[in-house]
């Protein structure tokens, strides 16, 4: 007998998860615009609300259509599950609350997209939780800011605005020596770039706003569990390991050897913070999963020619995109991502603010907006925007300058952007 | 909760309840390189509807400790020896695929212990694919990819299991990979070498239920039906739509089936 095929990553991305609707035969995966779902009986009803059966019960602990997005985000991540968000950033709160409050800590990487870097530095310590700062590519900084309290490490796969590439197998390695679990944000990369779990870490995040859904209409974020951090050997995580009030006094690692953190996330994350997705933005982003490799590839060879033709112009300072050989992550980038370090990257004009805002008020195609991983191609001056609660200390440690342009490249003709970009750089340069 | 048997602690989920061996026992065997949280809808469900549940972690899986055993046969005396350990008298043996096999046996030899059972994705002979043996051995990986593929029937399931959002095979992956090493060479030998089979089979006085898949590529429908015939008047019910991971993909058949069958007189 042959050995079977696993299925590749292609047919995962239109298949896992979804099937022709037993009921109606529809092929694409229909969506289930409702609030909730009748029980056949009384008994099948206390049967759903005390996990003995699998099924919903109400839209903003499951839906149908979210669940075919939450299993195929999870099987291209190589995980055991996942739980769509009102947001990514929902979907980082989810994956905090669940397993840290008051009193706790975690250990976080500084390159940070700017709303995270709010959430942990000025809003979680208002519940109780604080975070240590570190440079990423410090690995004796990640083992040093651990604290007793310390319940998680989290990185970025490519950091922002610099696209430090995270070590994930040595970061990893010492959050489990310290039995924590690693919380990756994989946003950049998606899993056609790179899958995390595969490199040690435990816990993903996306926002599925940027390239999961590719085409700028919908907000969303996806938690994904990986199935692989033993909580009860951690002896860290009382919130898994021991009867829960708060759900039938439900010892969740007990329930589920490989996805208690999920079963907690979803019967009280969801449950009781309440942001959830809404099944018409699941069925957007699952148009997006759909298309992903084919997309990712198409954004990758954008993004080459450009960073090539911007590396040739005199009007540009540097350039941060970790497969050029400038980058101090050129080497680990090559081991964790040879299929490219995605479509998001920044350069540094000459010149000063003025510069950056007459290039970006110059561009045709590209758009001046808070976004990236779009199907068009976007634009943005982060010391103005993104990172503009940042202290100037803050922002140069995060590797930002008054001149850094922060493109995210789409699918538009190559050609066509790179004209546009010309004309921006002449504009830069006649100040 | 925890017992012992041999010096050896064995973990045993008891559905969210505590054990009460004055109720109608039910005790869950999980197959190869498994363990208790396979049953976790099943077992929770029988726990909360006036059963008393032991799902049960083999030595050397999931939180039992010890070795695992390389006979069925040791397996079946296990399971008399954790029935001492509960205070359980007797209990209705529900096992799937390896355990299907420990069940039968343990019905065989221990009448007196076992009122009825129920054996999911089984077949005898339980033969194991000599290049899925061979890579059980050599190449873990490769034979948790060759289960995994034959272990399921369709890459969506409805509601999936535990519940919504939760991607069958990812789990079923991921369980088989925290097992310790060795495990999985254990169980598929120890199946593989099980030969007393159709003389147990003979031997069974308890009412018997065979729930199959008719799309398992494991232990394919056809292959109980020599151990079907064999055991006196077991009944036979086979889930069209299932492959051998019953219980993950089709839990509502697999429990609604379970009721009906414990419910009977």
């Amino acid at each position: 007998m042959a050995a079977p095929r696993t299925l590749q990553f292609d047919t995962l991305s239109l298949h896992a998860g979804q099937r022709p609707d037993p009921v109606t035969g529809a092929r694409a995966t229909p969506i289930y615009f409702t609030t909730s779902f009748v029980f056949r009986d009384a008994d099948h009803a206390a049967a759903l609300f005390n996990m003995e059966r699998g099924g919903h019960v109400y839209s903003r602990i499951s839906n149908p259509t979210n669940a075919v997005l939450e299993e195929r985000v999870a099987a291209l991540e190589g995980g055991v599950g996942g739980i769509a968000t009102a947001s990514g950033q929902a979907a980082l709160h989810l994956a905090i609350a669940t397993i840290a409050g008051h009193g706790s800590h975690i250990v976080a990487s500084r390159a940070l997209y700017g709303g995270s870097h709010n959430l942990l530095s000025y809003t979680l310590p208002r519940f109780g939780i604080e975070t240590t700062f570190i440079n990423p590519r410090d690995l004796n900084a990640w083992k040093t800011a651990i604290r007793p309290n310390t319940k998680l490490l989290f990185g970025e796969t490519l950091g922002n605005p610099g696209l430090d590439v995270l070590d994930i197998s040595s970061v990893a390695a010492i959050a489990h020596e310290a039995r924590l679990p690693l919380l990756v944000d994989s946003t950049f990369t998606t899993p056609y770039l790179l899958r995390p779990f595969d490199h040690g870490a435990d816990l993903i995040y996306h926002s599925a706003t940027k390239f999961l859904g590719g085409h700028g209409v919908a907000i969303g974020g996806v938690l994904v569990d990986g199935g692989t951090f033993d909580w009860e050997a951690s002896g860290k995580f009382p919130e898994l390991t021991e009867p829960y009030a708060g759900f039938h006094g439900m010892d969740f690692q007990e329930e589920s050897t490989v996805a208690a953190f999920l079963l907690r996330a979803r019967r009280e994350g969801l449950r009781d913070f309440g942001a959830c997705m809404s099944p018409a933005t699941a069925f957007q982003i699952l148009q997006g999963v759909e298309t992903l490799p084919l997309r990712m590839q198409r954004h990758v060879e954008n993004t080459r020619k450009i960073v090539d033709y911007l590396g040739k112009q005199t009007g540009v300072e540097s350039i941060a995109y970790p497969e050029l050989p400038s980058h101090p992550d050129y080497q680990l980038a090559k081991r964790l991502l040879p299929r490219g370090c995605g479509a998001v990257f920044s350069f540094n004009l000459k010149g000063d603010r003025a510069a950056g805002r007459r290039f970006i008020e110059a561009l045709k195609i590209f758009s001046h907006l808070a976004n990236v991983g779009d199907a068009r191609s976007l634009v943005i001056h982060p010391a103005s925007t993104t990172h503009f609660r940042m202290s100037d200390e803050a922002l140069v440690q995060a590797g930002i300058g008054p001149g850094t342009i922060r493109l995210s490249i789409g699918l538009e003709d190559a050609d066509d952007l790179i004209e546009d970009l010309s004309r921006g750089l002449r504009a830069a340069q006649k100040g | 909760m925890e017992l012992h048997v041999a010096g050896e602690k064995v973990y045993a989920y008891a559905g969210g309840k505590s054990f009460d061996p004055a109720l109608p026992t039910v005790v869950f065997i999980h197959g190869g390189e498994q363990d208790h949280s396979v049953w976790a809808l099943q077992s929770r469900y029988l726990a909360h509807h006036g059963f008393g549940v032991l799902a049960l972690d083999l030595p050397g899986h999931g939180r039992s400790g010890g070795a695992p055993l390389k006979r069925i046969e040791d397996m079946a005396n296990w399971i008399v020896a954790v029935l001492d350990a509960a205070g359980a008298k007797s209990a209705a043996l529900i096992g799937h695929s390896m355990g299907s096999l420990i069940a039968l046996e343990t019905a065989a030899r221990f009448p007196q212990r076992v009122s009825r059972m129920a054996l999911l994705g089984t077949a005898f002979p339980m033969r194991v694919a000599p290049e899925l043996l061979e890579a059980t051995r050599k190449n873990e990986p490769a034979a948790h990819d060759m289960i995994n593929v034959w272990s399921h029937s369709a890459y969506a399931h409805y509601p999936s299991n535990p519940g919504p959002g939760f991607w069958v095979p990812g789990g079923n992956l991921r369980l088989m990979q925290r097992q310790k090493a060795g495990v999985l060479h254990a169980d598929f030998a120890a199946c593989n070498n099980y030969a007393a089979g159709l003389e147990r089979a003979a031997q069974v006085k308890c009412p018997t239920l065979l729930l199959l898949g008719r799309r398992d590529a494991m232990t394919p429908a056809r292959a109980a039906q020599d151990i079907a015939k064999a055991i006196p008047s077991a009944k036979v019910v086979t889930i069209e739509d299932s492959g051998h991971n019953l219980m993950a993909e089709k839990p509502d058949e697999v429990l609604d089936t379970l009721v009906a069958f414990l419910q009977v007189a």
